[in-house]
C-alpha cells in the first residue's frame, strides 16, 4: 500500500464509522435497531421441556411442553405477574387477542396463586391454560428475562416471535396481528 | 463525566450493590471459587452490563442459583455456560465465542500489532536510503540544526 | 432575570466564536495581521461569556430556582449546598455547559499563554478551537438548552440520584473534561500544522505541555471513577471494562501514545506524521465518548436518556471535526517528510514501540467497545463483549508493553545497543524475578498475580534505575546531589511517571490476591477473614441531612486485639426513592478492610467483607503517573516555548 493510501485510511474508517452511525441512530427511530432489545435464543426452535401446575382455584388447566406440541394453529404463551405493572397496561391486548379466539396461554412468574387469583378476578382472565412457576425455574428454560413475554408458536409448535415487555396496540397491529395471519 | 451519568439510570434499575446470601453459596470451598468464575462469565441480562455475579438482579440471582447447583452437581464449567448459553444466546456470554462473526474481534491484537508493524517499515526504509548521514550520534550539524529549532527557528521549513 | 442573562450569554459566546474562528482562519491565509491580532481577544471574550453562562446556571442550582426545568430535574432543596453546586453539571445539559467553559478557559490558555507561538500558527489554533466551540454552543443552544423555564415552577426539584452525592464523583466530571477538552487544544494544533503544512520541533515542544496536561487530567478523572466505584458501588470491585469507562480509556490511551511520540518529534524530528495523527485521533476518541453516551445508540444502562435529535447533531459534529481533521490530514500529511534518522534499536524506536503497543491496545479496546453495536447493525447478531474479552485480549500487548517500558527509557538516542541497556537494568530484572519468587512461595500457585508483582517491581526499579543512571549514583556518588538538581525536571517526570505505573501495577497484582466473604452475623457473632476476626457488635438506625441510614457496627480483631472499627451502612433517600450502600472502609498502605452491610432478617445482618491486599496503590499509583506529567509541565523548557519573539516576527510576516 502507498503512503498516501495509508494516509487517506483515517478519513476513510472515520466516515465509515459515522455512516454506521447514523445507521443506528436512524434505526432507533423507525425500530429496526434496538441497543437494548435482546432476541430469544428459542426462535425457530421448539419450546423447552416443562410442567407447570394450574394455579388453584381459578378453574384452568397448568401448562406443559405437550400442550405446545403441534397445537394446529398458533397460540401465545405470555409470562406475566401480579406485581408488574407493564402487565397490568398489557392485559387489555390480552383480553382482545383471547375475544378474537386467539388460545393465549399463560405463565405467573414468581407471583403467589393468591395474588394471581385476584390479579385475573379485577382484570379479566384471557387466558385458556395457566401455569404457575413460583420458583421462575421454567421461565429460565424460557430464556426469559423479564415478565412481561409473549412467545408465539406456530402450528407446528415451533417458536416464531418473542416480544419482550408489554404488547401495545401498536404491536399487535403491527406485529403480531401479521403474524397470526401468516402462520393461521 | 460518563461513570458519572452512568449512575444516573443504573440505579433506575433494582441491581446495585450486590451483597449476595451466604445460603446461596457453596459448602466447598473450590466449588465456590469455580461457581464465581463461572458466573463472572455470564452476563446479567436485566442490568445489561454487569456479571451475574456482581447483580443483586433477581434473575441474576436465579442464575447465580443454577450455576451454584450445577458446579455442586459435578458439571464442567463449558456445560454450565452452556446450559445458559442455551437458553439466553450468544447475548448472555461476556467472552463472545470464537465464530465468523465475531472472528475479527478477536483478531484484533494480532491485526492491529501487524498493521503497525508494517506501516512503521515503510517511512524509516525512505530516509534511511536517501539521507547521507549514519546512524550515530549527532551530528555537528544536527545539533546546530536542533539549538537552532529549538531556540526560535521561524524560517526553517523542515520539509 | 439570571437564567435569561444566562441563555444571552451562551448566544453571546457562540457569535464570539463564530468571529474567533472567521478571523483565526482567514487572517493567516490572506495576510491580515489585524485580523490575526483580534482573536485572542475574542478567545477571552468567549471565555467570560461562557464562565458568566456557566455561573447563571450554577447560581439557579444554588438557589434552588426551580422555575429552571434542568433544575426542577435535577436539585432539590434538601440536599447539601455543595451538591446543590455540583448538580450543575449532574445532568446532561449541564455537563455540556461544563464542557464548553473548559473548552473556552483553553482558548483563553492558549491566548493568555501562548505568547511566544508565531502569531499564524496562535491565530489557526484558536480559529480551530473556535470552530470547535461553535459546534457546541449551536448544539446546547439548539438542542440541550439549560435555561429552559418551566411555567408553572414546581414546588421542590426532584432530587439528584443519591449515588451522585458524593465528593468523589462530583468532582470527577470537571477532571475527566479537562482532559478531553485538553485534547481539544493538540487536535488544534495538529489542524493548524496542517493548514500550515509544517511540523517541526518548534511544533512539537508546543504540542507536548497539552498532551501532558490533558493526560495528566484524564489520568486524574478515570482514577477518581474507578476508587469512586470501589468505595461507593460496594462490592470492591474498580474497573468493569463498561462501554461508558471504554469511552474514557480511549483518548487516554491515544494521548499516552501522543506524548511519547511528541517527544520524538521534538528531539529528532522524526514520527511528525504519527504525531499529527495522534493529535487528531485522541479529540476524535474523546468525541466518540461523549457521541456514545449522549446518544443513546450504546446498550449501557450508563448513558443519558436518549433523544434521537441530539444523537444526530453530535454525529454530524464527530463527523465535521474528526472527519474534517482527517480529510485534511489525507490530503496535507504527505508534505511532512520526516528529518531525524534513527536505528530500529534506540530511544526513538523504543518510544515507536510504546505506540505500537499502545495504539494496538487502544484499538483493542476500540473494537470491543464499538463491535456489538456493528454485529447487531451489519450482521443482526447481539454479542457481547465483557471483561473476559478485554483481559484476555489485552494481556498479551500489556506484557511487552510493561517489559519495553523500562528498556525504552534507558535507550541513547538515534542508535542503542540492548546489551549495555540491559547491563543497566540487570538488578531491576533481579528485582522482579525475586518478587516472583516470593510470591509464588508466600501465596501458591497463584500464577497471575506472582506475574504482576514481578511487573510492578521490575518498572518500579526500572524507573529507579533510569534516575540513578542519569545521576551516576553509584559511580560518582558525591556529585549525585548536584546532578539531581541539574536534571530536567522533564526526565524526572517521565521516570516518576513510570513508576507510578508500576505501584499501579502492583495494587492490581494485589488485588488479584483478594478474599472476601459472606457472612450472617447475629450482634455479637464474629466472622474470619485473612487472618483477621470480624464482630459484629450491633445494628443501629441514623439519620442524615437527606436521608434515613441502617448501621452495623463492626469491630475487626487481630489475634483478639482490636484493630478498627468499621461501619458500613445502607442509605435510603426518600427523594427518588432509592437506596444506597456505603462501603466502610479502613485503609492501611498494604491493604484495605472493606465491610459491606446487606439484607437484613430475623436480627441477622448479611455482611460481605473483603481483604483487598494493595488496594490503594491503584489509585496512589495513578496520582503518581499524574504527578509525573506535572512534573514534566513545570519544566522550565516546557514552559518557555521556542521560538523567541524576534524569530516569531519573520514567521508573521511570511505568513
Amino acid at each position: 500500500m502507498s503512503r498516501r493510501a495509508l494516509l487517506v485510511l483515517p478519513a476513510l474508517a472515520a466516515g465509515g464509522a459515522g455512516l454506521g452511525f447514523f445507521a443506528m441512530l436512524r434505526g432507533m427511530g423507525t425500530g429496526g435497531y434496538d441497543p437494548r432489545g435482546v432476541p430469544s435464543a428459542l426462535l425457530g426452535k421448539a419450546p423447552p421441556e416443562f410442567q407447570l401446575p394450574p394455579l388453584e382455584g381459578a378453574g384452568l388447566p397448568g401448562l406443559a411442553l405437550s400442550d405446545l406440541r403441534a397445537p394446529g394453529r398458533p397460540v401465545l404463551v405470555n409470562f406475566f405477574a401480579s406485581w408488574c405493572v407493564p402487565c397490568v397496561i398489557e392485559h387489555p391486548q390480552l383480553m382482545r387477542l383471547s375475544r378474537d379466539g386467539v388460545p393465549v396461554f399463560g405463565v405467573g412468574y414468581k407471583d403467589q396463586p393468591a395474588d394471581s387469583r385476584r390479579f385475573l378476578e379485577r382484570h379479566g382472565n384471557p387466558y385458556a391454560r395457566l401455569g404457575v412457576d413460583l420458583p421462575g425455574r421454567a421461565a429460565i428454560d424460557w430464556g426469559l428475562y423479564g415478565v412481561p413475554e409473549t412467545y408465539l408458536i406456530d402450528r407446528g409448535g415451533i417458536i416464531r416471535w418473542r416480544w419482550a415487555g408489554p404488547m401495545t396496540e401498536d404491536t399487535l397491529r403491527a406485529e403480531l396481528v401479521p403474524l397470526l395471519r401468516r402462520h393461521a | 463525566m460518563i461513570r458519572v451519568l452512568a449512575l444516573l439510570l443504573a440505579l433506575a434499575g433494582p441491581a446495585f450493590g450486590a451483597v449476595g446470601d451466604p445460603a446461596l453459596q457453596l459448602p466447598d470451598a473450590a466449588q465456590e471459587e469455580r461457581a464465581r468464575g463461572i458466573g463472572r462469565e455470564l452476563r446479567c441480562l436485566v442490568c445489561q452490563n454487569q456479571s451475574i455475579e456482581d447483580s443483586d438482579a433477581d434473575l441474576a440471582r436465579d442464575l447465580r442459583r443454577i450455576v451454584r447447583e450445577q458446579v455442586s452437581a459435578g458439571r464442567s464449567d463449558a456445560e454450565v455456560v452452556g446450559f445458559v448459553h442455551r437458553r439466553y444466546g450468544d447475548f448472555v456470554l461476556l467472552r463472545p465465542r470464537f465464530s465468523a462473526a465475531t472472528a475479527l474481534l478477536w483478531a484484533t491484537p494480532a491485526v492491529a500489532l501487524l498493521a503497525g508493524g508494517l506501516r512503521r517499515r515503510a517511512p524509516r526504509r525512505r530516509p534511511a536510503a536517501s539521507a547521507a548521514s549514519v546512524p550515530g550520534a549527532l551530528t555537528e550539524a544536527e545539533r546546530a540544526r536542533l539549538a537552532r529549532l529549538e531556540g526560535g527557528a521561524g524560517g526553517d521549513r523542515a520539509a | 432575570m439570571i437564567p435569561e442573562l444566562g441563555h444571552f450569554a451562551l448566544a453571546l459566546a457562540l457569535a464570539l466564536s463564530c468571529a474567533q474562528a472567521a478571523f483565526g482562519l482567514v487572517g493567516p491565509w490572506r495576510g491580515m495581521p489585524r485580523l490575526m491580532a483580534a482573536t485572542p481577544p475574542l478567545a477571552a471574550g468567549a471565555l467570560l461569556a461562557t464562565a458568566v453562562a456557566f455561573g447563571c446556571l450554577m447560581w439557579s442550582f444554588g438557589v434552588n430556582d426551580t422555575s429552571v426545568q434542568n433544575v426542577a430535574q435535577n436539585s432539590h432543596s434538601a440536599k447539601p449546598m455543595l451538591y446543590k453546586l455540583t448538580a450543575t453539571w449532574g445532568s446532561h445539559e449541564g455537563s455540556m455547559v461544563l464542557w464548553v467553559l473548559i473548552l473556552a478557559l483553553c482558548g483563553g490558555a492558549v491566548a493568555g499563554f501562548g505568547r511566544d507561538l508565531p502569531s499564524a500558527l496562535k491565530a489557526r489554533v484558536l480559529a480551530v478551537l473556535g470552530l470547535v466551540g461553535v459546534g457546541f454552543f449551536a448544539f446546547i443552544l439548539g438542542t440541550s438548552n439549560p435555561f429552559d423555564r418551566l411555567w408553572p415552577p414546581p414546588p421542590d426539584g426532584q432530587g439528584l440520584n443519591p449515588v451522585l452525592q458524593d465528593p468523589g464523583l462530583a468532582f470527577h466530571p470537571p477532571l475527566l473534561y479537562l482532559g478531553y477538552v485538553g485534547c481539544a487544544v493538540t487536535f488544534a494544533f495538529a489542524v493548524a500544522a496542517l493548514i500550515e503544512g509544517r511540523v517541526d520541533a518548534a511544533w512539537g515542544r508546543w504540542v507536548r505541555p497539552w498532551a501532558l496536561a490533558a493526560w495528566s487530567f484524564l489520568t486524574l478523572g478515570i482514577a477518581l471513577g474507578s476508587w469512586w466505584a470501589y468505595y461507593e458501588l460496594g462490592w470492591g470491585g474498580y474497573w468493569f471494562w463498561d462501554p461508558v469507562e471504554n469511552a474514557s480509556l480511549l483518548p487516554w490511551l491515544a494521548g499516552c501514545a501522543l506524548l511519547h511520540s511528541a517527544v520524538v518529534v521534538e528531539k529528532r524530528e522524526a514520527l511528525k506524521t504519527w504525531t499529527v495523527f495522534l493529535a487528531l485521533l485522541a479529540f476524535g476518541l474523546s468525541l466518540l465518548g461523549t457521541f456514545l453516551v449522549r446518544s443513546g445508540v450504546l446498550n449501557s444502562v450508563h448513558s443519558f436518556a436518549s433523544d434521537p435529535t441530539r444523537g444526530v447533531f453530535i454525529l454530524a459534529l464527530l463527523m465535521l471535526y474528526v472527519g474534517g481533521g482527517f480529510a485534511l490530514f489525507a490530503w496535507r500529511a504527505a508534505a511532512m517528510t520526516p528529518a531525524g534518522v534513527f536505528a530500529p534499536l534506540s530511544r526513538e524506536g523504543g518510544l515507536v514501540l510504546n505506540n505500537l503497543l499502545l495504539c494496538s491496545i487502544a484499538a483493542v479496546v476500540l473494537a470491543g467497545t464499538l463491535y456489538p453495536m456493528f454485529a447487531d447493525l451489519l450482521l443482526g447478531q447481539k454479542i457481547s463483549v465483557g471483561p473476559p474479552f478485554f483481559n484476555t485480549a489485552l494481556l498479551p500487548l500489556a506484557v511487552p508493553l510493561i517489559g519495553a517500558m523500562a528498556v525504552g527509557a534507558v535507550l541513547p538516542w538515534k542508535r542503542a545497543r540492548l546489551f549495555p541497556a540491559l547491563q543497566r537494568l540487570w538488578w531491576a530484572a533481579l528485582g522482579g524475578f525475586a518478587a516472583l519468587l516470593l510470591c509464588l512461595a508466600l501465596e501458591g500457585a497463584r500464577i497471575g498475580p506472582a506475574l504482576g508483582f514481578a511487573a510492578g517491581v521490575w518498572v518500579v526499579l526500572g524507573a529507579l534505575a533510569d534516575v540513578s543512571d542519569r545521576l551516576a549514583l553509584f559511580s560518582r556518588p558525591r556529585a549525585a546531589l548536584a546532578r539531581a538538581l541539574a536534571l530536567p525536571r522533564s526526565a524526572w517526570g517521565g521516570a516518576v511517571a513510570h513508576a507510578g505505573m508500576g505501584v499501579l501495577i502492583l495494587g492490581l497484582a494485589g488485588m488479584g490476591l483478594a478474599t472476601d466473604r459472606l457472612a450472617l452475623l447475629k450482634p455479637g457473632e464474629s466472622a474470619e477473614l485473612a487472618g483477621y476476626t470480624w464482630r459484629l457488635d450491633g445494628l443501629e438506625s441514623a439519620q442524615g441531612p437527606n436521608f434515613t441510614a441502617r448501621r452495623a457496627n463492626v469491630t475487626v480483631l487481630d489475634g483478639g486485639r482490636p484493630v478498627v472499627a468499621l461501619a458500613p451502612e445502607k442509605r435510603s433517600f426518600p427523594v427518588g426513592r432509592a437506596t444506597t450502600t456505603e462501603a466502610a472502609i479502613h485503609t492501611t498502605v498494604l491493604s484495605d478492610l472493606y465491610a459491606v452491610l446487606g439484607d437484613e432478617r430475623d436480627g441477622a445482618a448479611v455482611l460481605r467483607l473483603h481483604h483487598n491486599p494493595l488496594a490503594p496503590w491503584i489509585w496512589i499509583g495513578a496520582a503518581i503517573m499524574a504527578l509525573g506529567g506535572a512534573l514534566s509541565l513545570s519544566d522550565r523548557r516546557v514552559r518557555v516555548a521556542a521560538p523567541a519573539p524576534k524569530a516569531a516576527r519573520g514567521g508573521e510576516a511570511r505568513a
